[in-house]
């Protein structure tokens, strides 16, 4: 595995995506989810919702790297209220 | 009763993860532990955060090959969509020889490998030994496709079309022969004109095919590497310099192995975004879901 050249960061990333994929899959067959129209311009399903959310985040990310000078940790907090209103009222 | 399903089918998944895991999840996910580090050989990595990310999002030279990168892809789409459903509108319904004849020539620059079409149109667009090139001077235009940046668009660009407007001929042919003819049966009985045909039969039958071209020409033109490669060697200048072959200059050319795993990763998050739109238009444009 040493060429791979892990990280702990980069570690931690990936075991929360695949945390995050278990929990939606879990959630799934506990209550599978069903489309529904939101704010979105298009009805979507929870796991249409989590992608946004996901892509929307590494987006928030690369945009706070390009535009601001203050740490990434606000982006992160930035992505997460993104994340939560997309699962929300996406 | 019966289960409606077999759970055990998933097994049957298996294989093709295990090849996706391997072919790119695995690559990826090294990828992203290059993108934070400055590496200089196997065991040989220091962590430096996100410091490529923020070079690659400043650098001006990526900034250009990225627009360069867009119209591109944007004028493939523009040209090769519509020319394609042209083509395959003009096609024989038949199954005569007729028909057999247009889908093997139809099929054959898809048969060409993508360096041998780039050295085909180096040799072509030649103003002193290319058939093309030639021609071109003959009726007075000074054409030079490795000292002029507008001409080396225009055949970088007519090359594309070339080579992939008979993926879209071909999948737009498919889904026009699956339309049932009771279809244009019903049409005929209405007295619709060709346009209406065009508009509100053939066209949202088509929908399926077109976006699987759209999809595959957007992908295939936004990662186009080799036949500009062959072609311009991303000259003159750096006027056909898109962002493969900068990534590859970066990579391989360079050794900025964690510089190029940020950039790499920019790339595959714009080609994710913009698959995703157009994916998400083209599948609900016209079906009333649309807002």
């Amino acid at each position: 595995m040493e060429w791979m050249a892990w990280t702990w960061p980069t570690a931690l990333f990936f075991v929360t995506i695949a945390l995050m994929l278990a929990g939606m899959t879990a959630w799934q067959v506990v209550s599978p989810s069903v489309e529904r129209r939101g704010l979105l311009p298009m009805p979507t399903t929870r796991g249409d919702r989590l992608f946004i959310g996901l892509l929307g985040s590494a987006y928030i990310h690369l945009g706070w790297l390009a535009l601001a000078d203050a740490t990434l940790w606000w982006a992160l907090a930035l992505s997460l209220v993104w994340m939560a209103a997309v699962m929300r009222y996406g | 009763m019966d289960k409606p399903w077999n759970n055990r089918a998933w097994f049957l998944v298996i294989p093709v993860f295990v090849l996706v895991a391997f072919s790119a999840i695995i690559p990826l996910m090294t990828v992203v532990n290059y993108s934070v580090q400055d590496i200089f050989g196997p065991g040989q990595a220091f962590w430096v955060g996100t410091e490529w990310f923020e070079k690659v999002l400043h650098d001006e030279r990526l900034h250009d090959a990225l627009v360069r990168q867009i119209l591109f892809s944007l004028a493939v789409l523009a040209i090769e969509i519509p020319l394609g459903i042209l083509v395959a509108l003009s096609m024989p319904a038949d199954k005569g020889w007729r028909t057999s004849l247009v889908l093997v020539l139809l099929a054959l620059p898809l048969l060409i490998p993508w360096n041998v079409v780039g050295t085909i149109w180096q040799i072509f667009g030649r103003a002193d030994i290319g058939l093309g090139g030639a021609a071109i001077r003959a009726l007075g235009i000074d054409y030079n496709y490795t000292g002029n940046p507008r001409d080396a668009w225009l055949t970088v660009l007519v090359m594309d079309v070339w080579h992939w407007t008979s993926l879209v001929a071909l999948l737009c042919y498919a889904g026009l022969r699956a339309i049932p003819p009771a279809y244009y049966q019903a049409a005929k009985i209405d007295g619709a004109s060709r346009w209406a045909v065009f508009r509100h039969i053939e066209l949202p039958k088509m929908r399926g095919v077109l976006i699987i071209a759209v999809l595959l020409r957007f992908m295939d033109s936004f990662m186009i590497y080799t036949e500009p490669f062959v072609l311009t060697g991303g000259g003159p200048g750096n006027a056909t310099t898109f962002l493969s072959q900068y990534l590859t200059r970066m990579a391989v050319g360079q050794f900025d192995l964690g510089v190029a795993a940020a950039f790499s990763l920019i790339y595959f998050l714009i080609v994710l975004l913009f698959s995703y739109v157009f994916y998400t238009f083209i599948t609900t444009v016209g079906t009333g879901d649309r807002s």
